[in-house]
Formats: C-alpha cells, structure tokens, sequence
C-alpha cells in the first residue's frame, strides 16, 4: 500500500476516563487504518471500545472527563489529537463525516431535513449553491420527490429516510472519510439491506474510506474489505475478511464466528462463549480473553499482556494463535470434555 | 407437536384499532388505524410459535393482546377454551399466573430499587401465596435453575448485573408463577451476540424441563430457526404466512417473507452486497 492511499491511520491511541490514579483506560493501543475508497470494520460487543474509538477520533467525547491520553490520529498525514480545536473543526465535518445509530436524536425536529443537510455547509462557510447541492444529496441518497422531501419535518420520514438524510448531511461537504457507528442497528433488516446497499454504492462513487463501527459481524462480511475485532478495549485480531472468515485465528473471534445463528443453528446445540465480556476496570491480567478462553494456559496466557503481531496479511494478540489456526480453539475443547 | 395436545391459548379474528390523527383540522372524525388485522392463531401446550414481523408489523400489540395488556378492539382470546375477557374470580387468576412475559429490555423491566431476590420473590408471594421464608427457599432454586449463583445474586440490584445475567432474572420472574405459556417479546435482541445463545439455549432447557410453550416475538429469522416449532409471519397487521417454521424459512411462499429473507444478513464475505443503484 503507498502512503498517499492511505486516508486514515490511527496509531496506538488509547482513550482514558478520569484523570490520574482513577484513570479507567477504555481503549487501549488501537491502531487501525482506512485507505481512500475501501471500508473498514470495526467490531465488538458492548463495552469492547469501539464506540469510544469512534468518539477519539473526532474529539467528540461525550463527557468532558474522557480524553485522548496517548497515540496519533492520522488523516492524510495531519494528527487530530494534536491539532487545536479551531482546526479540528475546519475538519470535522468537511473531510470526515460522521452517522450514528439512532437517527432521530440526531434530527432537530423543528426544522426541515433539507436545511439540515445544508448545515455542515453553512458551518464551514458555503453561502451559495446550497439548495442545488441539497437536492443533489438527496438524489444521490435515492431519495424520491427531492425538493419535497428537503422541506418536510423528521417527523414525516421513516427511520431509513431519517438515516439517508443523516448521510446526506455527513456527506455534504465531500468528506474522504465517513465514521459509521452502528448505522443500522436501529433499522428494520429489509431497510439496513438498502442503507448498506447505499453505504457501498456511495463508497465506490466517491472513492469514500468507510469506517463501520458495528457489533454485526454478518453485516461486516456483507459489506468491508477488511475487519478489526475488538474486545475489552483492544484490537485483538485484524485481517481482510475474506481470511478473517475463512480462518480465524484468535479464539474469541472464531468463537463470536460460532456464535452467529446460522440456518443450521437449532436450539440444542447452540454455541456460545462461556462467561461474559468484562466491563471497562475489571479486565483481567494478562490476555484479556483468557477466563473464557478454552485454550489459555496457566503461566503463559494470565501474565504479561500479548501484542498484536502481524503476520501476513493480518494480526492477532494471541500467544496461542498457531494452535487455535491448526485446529478450532473451541472444537478441540469440546473433544477434550467428551 | 401433534393434534392430541391440547390448544392452551386460541386467538380468534383479533384486531385492534388505533386512532391516527387526520391531516385537516382537530374537528375532523377520527381515522382507525388497524395496528392487527383479524389474526387467529393457537397455541399447544409445549409448543414454540415463533411471531416474525419487521417493526410496525403489529407482532408486539399482537403480544400484548394476548397477555391482556391490551384490549382487543374486535375478536376473541380463549384460555382453556375459556373466553379471556368474561373470565372472573379464580379463571381470571389462573390466567395471568399461567401467561408470564419476558421483554426485550431488561433495564426497563426490572425495579431499579428492588434488589433481584425480592424482585423474583412477587410472583412467589403474590400468585403462589408462599410465605417469605417459603419464597426465599424457592427464589434461590429459580436464579440457580437459570444459572445465577443465589447467594451471589439474591441480593444484588438491576444496575450491578449485565445484560445477559438481568435477562436471566427476567425469565426467573416469569419462571416463578409456574406458567404453562411464555411470551417472550424480542427476548435476546438487546444481548451481546456471545452471550444471546446462553440465553436461547436456557429457554429451549427450561422448555423442555417444564413443558413450557412459548411465544416468541421476533424480528431475527436465525431466532426463529433455532427455536420455533411453528411461525406466523406478520406484515402491516396481517398474518401473511404461517406454518412449519423449517417449510416456512426454506420455501417461503410470501413475497415478504422472501425479501425479509434476502434482507438478512449472512456471515459469508463471498456474498458481498453488489453496489448498485436500487
């Protein structure tokens, strides 16, 4: 990959809440990257981070006493954590859009969507042409009957209309980067298949880097080119996603591919991963997997904190990672127990 | 589930209106939405009837019918063959001791301010008139038969519990009046994809144990395939297909069905969405 390719390159950011002794890490030495044109996911379960990450990002923390406490946020080559906040504004919004799960928090319902969409324009100190642009969003959103649709109130939209306008709103200003958090999580299945439809549609006309922060990783498949899977706060495996799905290598993650129901899936026999994901404090030494994993051992896996190493075109943080590629990490526990 | 089992819970022509707000002044008559549409259904003892239906499909007013939380503005709701809405004194009792529900939020579910034990121990008191000594001897089997450690849990309140674990209250609340019928309204749809499964395979565990039926409301098919012995799909207010849930999901007949099928999405990237204009 050249360097000029590449649109977003997050490296070892970690994100505290408190200060000091009370410090709580949540993210911790994150590095991800998107390149122009490609999509990238991210995904966890609750309480993984991954919605932490997407707020570092953008230094758009929802309590004051969450901060950005080491590492670089990169976009085309500029540090955001490091730039003063008048020039993080002149970027927020004007090369990284950003939508959210829940579309109608993020409406004023007092005002027509099209004045809305036009916002991020007028904020960034566009005064004419804006009308024409709108419609032109909302005809890129595939939005019908455009000049009516930008007069109407978010009352008067469904939820998938409400998320296309939020998109058309993020992308207004022709951003590089679009940050993705759980854009369809809210949404009916029949709608997502569309709004993911029109994410990747947009992706390849606009040569858009996409970062798609989801806990769905059968939406991931559908739709990156390559995937990060988070948990308690750190990147644990990242690879393109084909080798991701076709070969696992982390544990959890070939234990989250299992959990997935899948038409074969019937009551009796479903799996799951024992335990549950430890909240942000009380992650445990070591690998942070390991009480849940079926192949941590004593004296290798519960001390010391394993890195991501990189081998081919991916990377894992498991110091077993070679015998859980060899052969299912929870297959083999199952054998042993039987 | 064969014919000899006996039907525990029938709905007959169930609709129920809403009023909608007509565009055009405050005078204006009022404009009945039909929310469900004339839905009969029933259900057997230790049966699993699952209910699919996109948001707005009228599945949870359905539900809500059918537990009584909700009149219904036409129709009939029988219970052991007997009319639900004329029952009085014991019947009526037994009714809403014999349907318990699980809802999807847990948060919302449970009083913040009762710890877990006392939250459990209601039913015991309230529908089984134990004592409290009584209650707290069978509160402890309930959290260990859905897999809390009593002594950890009994005294522990909402906040202090995760998703999973308060989901596992929930159904030990239900578990408590000894039901014969669950309605479970989008019971694992909230939870963390690794630990929805523990909760599935409780309820298929607690199913078979106790010879519960269950109604699950749903949006997720992968749910319904794993759980359901029968579906009803709903669209706009009306059952538009119904059957066995294996026939159902691999042949679907529906035009909804098939494109709430095609809609979902599948863990395999050889599949990748083709980006074209719809």
């Amino acid at each position: 990959m050249s360097d000029s390719e590449l649109l977003l390159d997050v490296r070892g950011l970690s994100v505290d809440i408190g200060q000091g002794a009370a410090a709580l890490r949540v993210v911790n030495d994150l590095s991800v990257t998107v390149r122009r044109g490609e999509a990238v996911g991210l995904v966890g379960e609750s309480g993984s981070g991954k919605s932490m990450t997407a707020f570092a990002l953008m230094n758009l923390f929802p309590s004051p006493l969450a901060r950005v406490a080491a590492g670089q946020v990169l976009l085309e080559g500029r540090d955001l954590a490091r730039l003063p906040p008048a020039e993080l504004r002149a970027v927020r919004g004007a090369r990284v859009g950003m939508v959210f799960q829940d579309p109608t928090s993020y409406l004023d319902p007092l005002m027509p969507v099209g004045r809305q969409i036009a916002e991020p324009l007028r904020a960034h100190g566009r005064t004419d042409g804006l009308e024409a642009r709108v419609l032109e969003l909302l005809d890129m959103m595939e939005l019908p009957h455009a000049a009516r649709v930008a007069r109407q109130y978010p009352h008067e939209l469904s939820g998938g209309m409400r998320q296309r306008i939020l998109i058309a709103s993020a992308l207004a200003m022709r951003p590089a980067l679009l940050i993705a958090d759980e854009p369809t999580t809210a949404l009916d299945v029949t709608v997502q298949a569309e709004i993911l439809k029109l994410l990747m549609r947009l992706r390849k006309e606009l040569d858009l880097g996409i970062l798609l922060i989801t806990h769905d990783l059968a939406v991931v498949a559908e739709t990156c080119q390559r995937v990060n899977v988070m948990y308690a706060g750190q990147v644990v495996e990242a690879n393109e996603v084909g080798s991701l799905f076709a070969a696992p290598r982390h544990p959890y993650t070939q234990g989250l591919l299992a959990s997935i129901l899948s038409p074969q899936s019937r009551a009796h026999s479903l799996f799951s991963i024992p335990g549950s994901v430890p909240i942000a404090g009380h992650w445990p030494a070591g690998c942070r997997f390991h009480p849940r994993c079926p192949i941590a051992l004593a004296g290798l896996c519960d001390s010391g904190m394993p890195t991501l190493r990189t081998r081919g075109a991916g990377a894992d943080r498991c110091l077993r990672s070679d015998e859980a590629l060899a052969a299912d990490a929870w297959q083999r526990n199952e054998a042993a127990a039987s | 589930m064969n014919e000899a089992t006996p039907v525990l819970l029938e709905a007959r022509e169930l609709s129920r209106l809403f009023p909608v707000r007509a565009s055009g002044g405050l005078f204006r008559a009022r404009q009945m939405q039909r929310a469900v549409d004339r839905v009969s259904l029933s259900i057997r003892a230790g049966e699993v009837l699952a209910l699919v239906g996109e948001s707005g499909s009228g599945k949870t007013t359905l539900g809500r019918m059918l537990l009584g939380l909700t009149a219904p503005s036409e129709g009939t709701i029988l219970y052991k063959g007997m009319d639900v809405a004329t029952r009085s004194g014991e019947a009526a009792r037994s009714f809403r001791r014999e349907v318990q529900v699980v809802f999807q939020d847990t948060g919302g579910s449970l009083n913040p301010r009762r710890t877990i034990g006392q939250s459990v121990a209601l039913p015991l008191t309230w529908h089984r008139g134990l004592d409290a000594r009584a209650a707290a001897v069978e509160v402890d089997a309930l959290l260990e038969q859905v897999g809390l450690a009593a002594a950890h849990f009994r005294h522990r309140l909402p906040h202090e519990l995760s998703g999973g674990q308060r989901q596992r209250v929930g159904i030990a609340r239900a578990l408590a009046s000894n039901p014969a019928l669950i309605v479970a309204d989008e019971p694992v749809s909230a939870l963390d994809v690794s630990v929805r499964a523990q909760i599935l395979k409780l309820m298929f565990d607690l199913q078979r144990e106790r010879q519960l039926a269950y109604l699950f409301i749903t949006h997720d098919l992968g749910v319904v395939r794993a759980m359901a012995d029968r579906v009803m799909v709903m669209h706009q207010g009306r059952v538009v297909e119904s059957g066995d849930a294996d026939a159902v999901l691999n042949a679907p007949r529906d035009p909804y069905t098939q494109r709430l099928l095609a809609a979902t999405p599948v863990p395999d990237p050889s599949r990748q969405l083709a980006p074209q204009r719809t």
